[in-house]
């Protein structure tokens, strides 16, 4: 816009949405809904060892009205669907979701009568994190991405990237 | 728990009744006719040397080509005595049993668990509603004949028609 030139170096120009985007994505506050093993894998991650507040998501928080990212790690029982429906339904938009592990994700190796088979069934989820258990660093990975989302709206962090997967020699 | 004592102490407070009894790895088991099982449950729990003050679980066994079709187990625990017991009686699919929640209030969440997974009513049973599966719930998941994948299972329209709930 030209105000770099005249004041200098000390002021940079962008739009609101992206500077709100900015902040959002660096200060995502998590809803922990770990209901089974998938939820040691999560703790791990909040931990110091892996430590999620390297992206700014050490804000744990209980209260789905102060959370904006929810966590579903482990299985969801028939009789938990409701519970989960309703602590999605009291976070304050804008709101996203990850379904870590096989279980939250499509019921897992779980094919019975009491296990929902996915969270899609119920609510809608952004991000997917494949493993029985995924490991922290999928986990990261998949929290990584939804910051993009966050940045540059949904659906947007598969967007081809620098970071080409490099072909492994056979 | 020494069955010598044990059918002593049996013939002498029922005498007539019916009854066997089994042992296997030290574990004695005694079964018992439907109708009298609450009378042996509080003979057991009252007699001062046998002192079964502890139910540990009821809980019930499915043999489908069996009639009567159902065992019902329960497991007692002398917490004075040091010794423990199997009681098992059978029972008709449609048939119901006395409640013994008012000898131990452990019993009340064994029957409804037995009665949720079950379907195995219990006369007298202060709260009988299911404890495990939602309200909603649809048959008895523990039935050896419930399929597996419930409501989801082509099998379901089967069950749903052979065993109304
Ligand atoms: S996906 Fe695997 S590790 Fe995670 S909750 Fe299910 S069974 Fe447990």
């Amino acid at each position: 816009m030209g105000i770099e030139l005249i004041r200098g170096d000390n002021f940079m120009t962008t739009t609101l949405a992206s500077a709100v985007n900015w902040a959002r994505k660096s200060s995502m506050w998590p809803f922990p809904f770990g209901t089974a093993c998938c939820g040691i894998e999560m703790m791990a991650t909040l931990a110091s060892k892996y430590d999620m507040a390297r992206f700014g998501a050490e804000a744990v928080r209980f209260s789905p009205r102060q959370a904006d990212l929810l966590i579903v790690a482990g299985t969801i029982c028939n009789k938990m669907a409701p519970v989960l429906k309703r602590i999605y339904d009291q976070m304050s938009d804008p709101k996203w979701v990850i379904a870590m592990g096989a279980c939250a994700s499509c019921g897992g190796i779980f094919d019975n009568y009491t296990v929902v088979q996915g969270i899609d069934e119920i609510i809608p989820v952004d991000m997917y994190v494949p493993g029985c258990p995924p490991s922290p660093q999928a986990l990261m990975y998949g929290f990584t991405r939804i910051q993009d989302m966050v940045q540059k709206g949904r659906g947007q962090s598969l967007t081809a990237t620098a970071e080409a997967v490099p072909v492994l020699p056979v | 728990m020494d069955l010598a004592i044990l059918n002593q102490k049996l013939t002498g407070a029922f005498s007539g009744m019916a009854y066997s009894t089994a042992e296997a790895c030290g574990q004695a088991t005694v079964e018992v006719p439907a109708d009298r099982v609450k009378d042996v449950l509080k003979f057991l729990r009252d007699d001062a040397d046998l002192q079964f003050d502890m139910l540990l679980d009821v809980t019930a066994v499915d043999y489908p080509a069996r009639t009567p079709r159902f065992e019902i187990v329960y497991i007692l625990v002398s917490t004075e005595r040091r010794h423990r017991i199997r009681i098992k009686t059978r029972i008709e699919d449609g048939r119901a049993l006395q409640t013994v929640s008012d000898l131990w209030r452990s019993a009340d969440w064994g029957e409804r668990e037995c009665f949720d997974m079950f379907g195995i009513r219990f006369d007298g049973h202060p709260n009988l509603k299911r404890i495990l599966n939602p309200d909603n719930f649809y048959g008895y998941p523990l039935r050896k004949t419930y399929p597996l994948r419930g409501e989801r299972d082509p099998a379901f329209l089967d069950y749903k028609e052979t065993e109304p709930a």
